[in-house]
């Protein structure tokens, strides 16, 4: 239906919402948005071609200006092109959103080798072979006890049956405070915790004692007047030296390899009887031809020595307040630094107690 | 000791090939643990045979030595023609001079490779081809007699024979270490009845022997001390020939076995106590005065000792006598003046059982161990004497060419060894190995014990096994006999367990947390003098100047056990420093002794056959120093991390390992040795009864501290009482409530006196701030304008936050201005611009 009244007709108005001119406006937007190399660019298209000055926006102005019968078609035709340009925008920017994160990427480059590792501690190897040690008993039930290391000579010696005439209560072994009459020792042992436990603790009882004694030896590459040791004890009914085999099995596999195991050999300590000494099977050759004939770990001998044991001198158990007949007991004693020692490679004692930062350092946080 | 394995075999049927390795691991498997396994002579190899000396010319040269030019038999396969009339044989230089023609000598031919390397060819010398060697015994490895070369007995061997047997060259020693039980085994009858019972063939005893003493009495003797010596046997031989020589045989076992040969007398009797274990002493008869008494010695008496020395004796040394006094240390040492030598005809053989007890400490008073001494020490056979002074005197009769006088004195009895009841299973009950009762009595048999098949069994020791007095005892001889190899390898179950102690996971815990934190974990000796403390800056009064005292340390310097860990920690410091460590951050965590304030008492030496009493338990701790803990730390250098100074590093590693524990520590500035006084802060914990209990100071070294140990300047260093901050760790670590609302922050500026620490208006602004403060930081530190001069500007950021709603604005601002006005109170802070 065409209007009643027909207004003023302008000429150039009109031309600008004719199908070509808006067709231009559009592709000369489109163009441009093209040709825009970088996010300023585009926005500076924006305003030209897209803003509130721009020729689509004005022709968009007129189509009031038609009449009502033409004005459906400039509608539809100038939306369209708006439209068009609209989505060539976002696109292009997207574009160029992507490009500049890209080179930012490129620009942000580091150089990855610059960086020093940093600086983290270490725990002595001592203190973690001690604990790992402790952790192999207590995943058996076994409790890890300790005691002082400034200790009454009684707890020492006498209760382990190691009389006044013993050699080991000399002053040539062992360092005595003054004056000697107070009859305190720094421990040559740490069976002295083994009597502790027994006085305070009712059998059954499964303890592991690790910890610092003290003899009188000049340092040197095998001696240090300060170590460690591991001590093992367990009182309870129907116990034999075949537990204490068990146990030192176990201990052996848990500590060096599945394959492994241990050796008993008659010997003598005032605690135990009988007692045995304890080879563990080389861990490095097991003792096998012809490894073990080149084997720096065990010297060619398949075994390598590791500590003492027993089974526990009726003696002690007395002094201790324990029922000899109705109790028997094992214990067993390692050198902890011997065998840091030979597990680790290590062949000077003094390399661990001296506290060189190289020394500690190379373990880490665990053994 | 060490038994040459032909001795072993003189007295064990052992199998034909049974090599010293084998024989050695039988024994140790026995509880004689192998020391070593040497082949002397083994070293020695080629045609070493034995030559006699045909012709002789002695030849005087120009550089003024004689040497014999000698053509030697050396048996048909070895000899050469003669160039001339001479017989067939070798030509030989030699520079000795102590043999003739007709000597049968050793000659090591053209071949033979001499111990230490030294190879023999055919050589010219003094214009001769010397065509070997005649050899002495020190060039072999026989000894180090260099005097002239060896001249064989006419009758030992025949020219062309093998050297070595004659020489006894080659045999193989065993090297025993012997465990203090088997003092039997210090000696080759012991071993070879070891030996014999491995390898279970017969044990030839060296004591099974005649024993003719004929009627009456030998040397008198009278023993005034029957507790120190209850046997006490001597024997005299007369008309000895003092030149006549040691046989090599002889010479040669004692040689091996460790000894030197010194004269005919003197080798018997040692070789007498090598064979059987029993030590002899032989006294020069000549030079007794009046009967031998064994007595203890008076005051003011001394002796010199066969070593040369004077000995002021100690009223418990247990002497030998005779009317001029001190003859010798029973069991220990004999004296100078009646000692046997070179010239003695007549002999005195004492073979005594001394209580081993008695010479122990004779022996470590005076420092003079002996051969004699070990073997009393551990225990003689007190029922072998007669036969030990019967075999010297039967040695002496046919090497030294001596009679036996008639007589024999004995002078005490061994008590009866103690009868044993041993319950027939105990072995399988104590070894877990299936014996039977038959094995065990058979075991105890073989090792020399009676049995009577009663129940119990009775079991009757050896006399040689003093140390077999428990069923126990018994038990190991058992198992030893059926073999360790047979324990059985069986894990005991234990009844559950509580895992580590508290203490135990905290100790842990630290480590980690510091070793995460850059500490290097180092260990140390609690040894420290007088010196270190004097460097640390104690004074006088300081409790850490309280110490034990070792009464033996190994250094005089270092004396007493630390009360702190400073000296030690330093000490390793300047020890890495100087290795090119300067930047060290380390620590150290052990404990410390501390005897407090009063002289500590006694330690009882309490009973053995029962438990003691708790008051005699109380008795025993009551007499130990405290001995907490401690954990020092020390940073030097660039180790503080991110440029922060060494002291902030330090302070900070302290507080992180109270977090680690769970305890809150307060930091409050302090004045104490060993630091810098103007840097050093205490750490203080809620006491249990007291507020603010201090448990240790960290901070910088006082500059002369760090000159005295020699580590870096502005070393910092901290300590702190372990066992004190963990006593305080929470049990149980309450959970947090956690508030979903959101938090208000808020910054406030205080300017406050120069002297006013930050840590006070923290305190302060903290207090007023109340319960919705959530935390508080202090993240600057101003001076200088527009803040007036000695004044300071701390800016805190606080974050505020409700656990039931939203702050609002007005509420922020009241926790910020209350805590604001507590700061000025407390400590005069004005709210800045
Ligand atoms: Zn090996």
């Amino acid at each position: 239906m065409m209007p009643a009244h027909q207004p003023a007709y302008d000429p150039v108005e009109v031309a600008a919402l004719q199908p070509a001119a808006v067709d231009a406006a559009r592709d000369d937007a489109v163009s441009a948005i093209a040709a825009a190399g970088s996010l300023d660019e585009l926005k500076q298209v924006r305003l030209g071609h897209a803003g509130d000055r721009s020729p689509l926006a004005l022709a968009n102005r007129e189509i009031g200006a038609l009449p009502p019968q033409a004005r459906k078609d400039a509608g539809a035709r100038v939306g369209r092109a708006r439209a068009d340009v609209a989505a060539a925008l976002a696109a292009r920017s997207a574009e160029l959103e992507v490009a500049v994160e890209e080179q930012l990427l490129v620009d942000e480059v580091v150089d990855v080798t610059t960086v020093a590792a940093g600086s983290t501690g270490a725990r002595h190897p001592l203190t973690t072979l001690q604990e790992r040690i402790g952790d192999v008993f207590v995943a058996m039930g076994w409790e890890v006890v300790e005691g002082p290391e400034v200790e009454a000579e009684w707890l020492n010696f006498d209760a382990l049956n190691l009389g006044p005439d013993h050699p080991a209560r000399s002053m040539q072994d062992t360092f005595f405070l003054d004056p000697p009459e107070a009859h305190i020792v720094l421990r040559t042992q740490t069976s002295p915790v083994q009597v502790r436990t027994l006085l305070a603790r009712h059998p059954p009882v499964y303890v592991v004692a690790p910890g610092r004694v003290f003899r009188t030896d000049e340092p040197d590459a095998t001696h240090s007047p300060v170590f460690h040791q591991v001590e093992g004890l367990v009182v309870d009914r129907g116990i034999t030296m075949g537990h204490l085999k068990g146990s030192l099995d176990h201990f052996a596999r848990s500590m060096f390899g599945d394959h492994v195991d241990t050796r008993f050999r008659p010997s003598y300590f005032p605690f135990t009887e009988p007692s045995a000494e304890v080879d563990l099977r080389c861990f490095v050759c097991l003792g096998r031809t012809p490894a073990v004939e080149s084997c720096r770990t065990c010297k060619g001998e398949a075994w390598i020595e590791w500590g003492g044991c027993g089974v526990v001198n009726p003696r002690v158990l007395v002094a201790c307040g324990v029922d000899p007949d109705e109790f028997t007991g094992f214990a067993f004693g390692m050198g902890i630094d011997r065998t840091l020692m030979f597990r680790h490679g290590v062949s000077d004692m003094r390399d661990m107690a001296e506290g060189d930062v190289r020394f500690t350092r190379a373990f880490g946080v665990e053994v | 000791m060490r038994a040459p394995v032909s001795w072993i075999r003189a007295h064990a049927d052992l199998p034909e090939g049974q090599t010293p390795q084998q024989l050695a691991a039988r024994l140790t498997a026995l509880g004689l643990k192998l020391e070593a396994i040497t082949s002397p002579g083994a070293d020695l190899t080629g045609p070493l045979v034995v030559g006699r000396v045909l012709s002789l010319d002695r030849e005087e040269h120009t550089n003024g030595k004689t040497i014999s030019w000698c053509r030697v038999d050396v048996g048909p396969e070895h000899n050469l023609a003669a160039p001339s009339k001479d017989e067939p044989g070798r030509g030989i230089v030699c520079g000795a001079h102590n043999f003739g023609v007709g000597d049968l000598v050793v000659v090591a031919l053209p071949g033979v490779v001499l111990p230490g390397g030294l190879a023999i060819s055919a050589r010219k010398t003094y214009g001769h081809v010397s065509d070997g060697m005649i050899c002495s015994a020190a060039e072999l490895g026989l000894g180090d007699d260099h005097e002239g070369i060896i001249v064989l007995d006419a009758a030992e061997a025949e020219p062309g024979t093998d050297a070595a047997a004659p020489l006894l060259l080659r045999d193989d020693v065993i090297e025993f270490e012997i465990n203090p039980d088997r003092a039997y085994a210090l000696s080759v009858r012991g071993i070879a009845r070891d030996a014999a019972l491995g390898a279970g063939r017969p044990f030839r005893d060296p004591a099974d022997i005649a024993i003719e003493p004929g009627a009456g009495e030998s040397y008198p003797v009278r023993v005034d001390e029957v507790a120190g010596c209850d046997v006490f046997v001597t024997r005299s031989v007369t008309g000895l020939d003092p030149a006549a020589p040691t046989p090599r045989w002889l010479a040669r076992r004692l040689q091996l076995a460790g000894m030197r040969p010194i004269t005919l007398a003197v080798d018997v009797t040692n070789y007498v106590m090598l064979e059987l274990g029993q030590p002899i002493h032989g006294y020069d008869r000549d030079r007794l005065r009046g009967p031998v008494v064994v007595r203890s010695a008076r005051p003011g008496e001394t002796l010199r000792t066969l070593d040369g020395v004077e000995r002021r004796l100690d009223p418990e040394d247990l002497l030998i006598t005779d009317d001029r006094g001190p003859i010798g240390l029973a069991g220990v040492m004999g004296g100078q003046d009646t000692e046997i030598t070179a010239g003695s005809c007549a002999v005195v053989i004492e073979a005594a059982h001394f209580s081993p007890t008695t010479v122990a400490r004779t022996a470590r008073r005076h420092g003079l161990g002996s051969e004699a001494s070990k073997r009393f020490e551990r225990g003689v056979d007190p029922r072998l004497q007669r036969a030990a002074a019967q075999r010297v005197a039967d040695l002496l009769v046919r090497l030294g060419g001596g009679r036996i006088e008639a007589g024999e004195t004995i002078v005490g009895e061994p008590a009866a060894p103690a009868v044993i009841a041993l319950a027939a299973d105990l072995s399988a009950r104590v070894t877990g190995i299936a014996i039977g009762a038959s094995a065990a009595i058979a075991a105890l048999r073989a090792v020399g014990c009676t049995v009577e098949e009663s129940h119990p069994l009775q079991v009757t020791p050896p006399s040689w096994r003093m140390d077999l007095t428990d069923p126990y005892d018994l038990v190991e001889e058992v198992a030893r006999v059926v073999g360790y190899d047979s324990v059985p390898s069986v894990l005991p179950s234990a009844p559950p367990g509580r895992g580590l102690t508290a203490s135990q996971r905290l100790r842990r815990r630290v480590g980690r947390g510091l070793a995460g934190a850059g500490f290097t974990e180092v260990v140390a000796y609690p040894f420290v003098g007088g010196s270190d403390l004097d460097g640390l800056g104690l004074l006088g009064d300081d409790p850490r100047r309280r110490a034990v005292r070792v009464a033996n340390p190994l250094s005089e310097r270092e004396p007493l056990l630390h009360t702190t860990l400073a000296p030690a920690l330093l000490k390793v410091l300047a020890r890495n420093a100087g290795r090119g460590f300067d930047d060290s951050a380390l620590s150290l965590l052990t404990r410390v002794f501390l005897p407090g304030s009063g002289p500590l008492p006694p330690a009882p030496i309490l009973p053995v056959d029962r438990a003691p009493s708790a008051a005699e338990l109380g008795a025993l701790d009551a007499a130990l120093p405290d001995q907490p803990h401690h954990l020092a730390l020390v940073v030097s250098g660039q180790a503080g991390a991110d440029r922060t100074p060494a002291w902030s590093a330090a302070l900070a590693a302290v507080r992180d390992v109270a977090r680690l524990l769970g305890v809150p520590a307060g930091v409050a500035a302090d004045a104490r040795a060993p630091w810098h006084p103007g840097r050093c802060a205490r750490i203080t914990v809620d006491g249990i009864e007291a507020k603010d209990t201090v448990v240790g100071h960290a901070g910088e070294l006082h500059p002369r501290v760090c000159r005295h140990f020699g580590v870096p300047a502005r070393t910092a260093y901290a300590e702190v009482d372990l066992d004190a901050l963990a006593s305080r760790a929470p049990d149980v670590v309450p959970g947090p409530a956690i508030s979903a609302f959101p938090v208000a922050k808020t910054d406030l500026a205080l300017v406050v006196d120069e002297r006013v620490p930050a840590g006070a208006v923290e305190s302060a602004l903290r207090a007023g701030a109340g319960d919705l403060l959530e935390s508080i930081r202090l993240f600057d530190v101003y001076r200088g304008h527009p803040v007036p001069a000695a004044h300071k500007s701390l800016a805190f950021a606080l974050r505020v936050r409700a656990p039931d709603r939203t702050l609002t604005d007005d509420e922020v601002a009241v926790v910020r201005d209350t805590a604001a006005a507590a700061a000025r109170a407390a400590v005069g802070a004005e709210l800045r611009g």
